[in-house]
């Protein structure tokens, strides 16, 4: 890529605010290879939503999703992600207000920072072993609790250890940056520290707590290999629901009942993260 | 220069005088919620960590330790599975292809943005955070047309990095975003420029080694994705660690090998993380 933007004959100087009329090919290489690897792929999901096996269109795959056992895994998930996304932002919101309250360099901050690095990306198959031996059948050290295959509230709490690590993680900035003179400010006027927190710290994190919020649940939304892992007789989500069309025996003949799905889903997501990012814009007009 | 990069990105500063603006009554109080709170979540993480290291060594018979399960590592051969140590191989050579690949693709494309087509950013920034939109399982739908493509060239494993690629370009771009935000980068190349360099001195020699930090920390984010991913490995049918430790599983439950395995991943992701925070800390000025 280099060597793409090596041959540009840049010897001009830069001027500000004016377009270089050929700079833009040294960007070629990125967006042809988003273009490839994200957009087509998500193009062919949507095509083929409105396709059937040979080809022609039909609105079968995408009227599917109203049928009642459909609309069941899209209920189930969302109750999934709901319930691990609310608990898994309060949680980790306490918890990045303890790590960002500590000393900034201190072993305390690296150590969790660091491991919610992990656990928030590990929350795969890996995790779902964890809980197996921790309170699963075979647990020979703990607990054996019956309620864990209990859908959705026993994956919830599966699903907070990796949600509170992701949320440590996207809200952690917002509350490093309050302001300490807001603090020394309203208690110079005498406000408690509940006060403070209901007229100052609460309504300004609250844009970025319900954005880092609707991350999670985009995130528990798309999580997949945990409860595979975790519970593989029972389809209560969609991502299952996909994966079982897809490497089922008649595989073809249901392959845009799988379209449809997987574009229920960016649909889903999207409204999600268009949320983030309206509410991603007001959190930045205070805390920057 | 080195003021500069020293910032990194670790907000300390700002956080570091809240201390005084507390009264101590209340300071006391606080620290002890804050202790209450770290015990109770360590708990919560390191229970099932422990669980699962403490199963990996279960000997033969209950309630015995072994080093049996750590020691099948290296030699675990599954039914129906290839051998469990190419799987951590693939696993670890995708990290590897991905992380150059990303920071090929990303490294230049962001500083020509910053420096030439500043028009562009918005579109870039829109992309760079589209994956976390897409969920992998939908990709996976879509992406089947596009890799038999690619298999009518190669059938290795490895082919699953340009997806990877894909999906760390968000964590990846937020972490170099943050290395060139602290840069001056106009005026360092302008310098260079001026001085007779090319752009790809100013990119490899001035602006990159300005930025190490963001660098390290992007490759490690990604690694740590890689290491860690399933959906689209399993659907696809390729057998990267993750997909052999869950067949692993499925053939022959409560296999130690799988936990001893499981944990061994995780214990090195987390020391190259907590390295990488040591690493990068905020260097004194000199």
């Amino acid at each position: 890529m280099a060597v793409a933007t090596t041959a540009e004959p840049a010897a001009r100087p830069v001027r500000p605010g004016r377009r270089a009329p050929l700079a833009w090919i040294g960007t070629v290489p990125f967006f042809g290879y988003v273009a490839v690897f994200l957009l087509w792929p998500t193009g062919i999901v949507v095509l083929d939503a409105f396709k059937d096996t040979t080809g022609k269109f039909t609105l079968s795959g995408v009227t599917s999703l109203w049928n009642p056992a459909v609309r069941g895994y899209f209920i189930g998930s969302f109750k999934l992600s709901l319930i691990s996304a609310v608990a898994g932002a309060v949680l980790g919101a306490i918890l990045a207000y303890c790590v960002a309250s500590g000393n900034p360099a201190g072993a305390v901050r690296r150590v969790y920072l660091s491991g919610s690095g992990v656990l928030a990306q590990f929350g795969g198959v890996t995790l779902a072993f964890a809980f197996l031996v921790t309170i699963g059948p075979t647990s020979g050290l703990l607990l054996r609790a019956g309620w864990y295959y209990s859908f959705p509230l026993g994956i919830a709490l599966i699903y907070t250890y990796f949600q509170v690590p992701l949320m440590v993680l996207v809200f952690l900035p917002a509350i490093d940056g309050l302001k300490i003179q807001w603090r020394e400010a309203s208690e110079n006027l005498g406000a408690s520290t509940w006060q403070y927190w209901r007229y100052i710290g609460g309504p300004l994190l609250a844009p970025a707590f319900l954005g880092s919020a609707l991350l999670l649940f985009a995130n528990a939304l798309s999580a997949f290999a945990t409860i595979e892992a975790w519970e593989n007789q029972i389809a209560y989500t969609v991502p299952q629901q996909i994966s079982t069309s897809l490497s089922s025996e008649v595989g073809l003949s249901n392959i845009n009942y799988a379209d449809a799905l997987a574009m229920g889903m960016v649909i889903m997501v999207a409204i999600v993260m268009t949320g983030y990012a309206l509410l991603q814009r007001r959190a930045a007009r205070w805390l920057h | 220069m080195a003021a500069l990069t020293s910032l990194g990105e670790t907000p300390a500063e700002t956080a570091a005088p809240r201390r005084q603006g507390m009264r101590a009554r209340r300071r006391r109080r606080l620290n002890a919620f804050r202790y209450l709170a770290f015990t109770m979540f360590g708990l919560f993480f390191l229970l099932p960590m422990l669980a699962m290291i403490r199963f990996s060594l279960e000997g033969s018979k209950g309630g015995t330790w072994s080093l049996a399960a750590w020691r099948d590592i290296v030699s675990y051969q599954g039914v129906g599975v290839p051998p469990l140590m190419s799987a951590v191989e693939i696993s670890l050579e995708l990290a590897v292809i991905t992380c150059l690949v990303i920071l090929v693709l990303l490294v230049p494309t962001m500083i020509w943005i910053r420096l030439r087509v500043q028009w562009i950013s918005r579109t870039f920034e829109f992309l760079c955070l589209l994956p976390l939109t897409i969920p992998a399982i939908s990709l996976v739908v879509g992406l089947g047309p596009v890799y038999n493509r690619i298999e009518h060239y190669n059938l290795s494993a490895l082919m699953l990095f340009w997806v990877y690629v894909v999906l760390a370009l968000p964590y990846a771009s937020r972490a170099l975003a943050a290395g060139l935000n602290v840069l001056d980068v106009k005026t360092l190349s302008e310098a260079a420029r001026s001085l007779g360099a090319s752009w790809f001195t100013v990119m490899v020699r001035v602006i990159a080694p300005n930025m190490w930090q963001a660098i390290l920390n992007a490759t490690l984010l990604s690694s740590a994705l890689v290491l860690g991913e399933f959906t689209i490995a399993y659907l696809l049918g390729y057998n990267n660690l993750q997909a052999e430790l869950y067949s692993i599983s499925r053939n022959t439950p409560n296999a130690g090998v799988v936990f001893s395995t499981s944990a061994a991943s995780l214990l090195f992701a987390f020391v190259l993380l907590l390295i990488l925070s040591y690493v990068g800390r905020p260097r004194r000025r000199g």
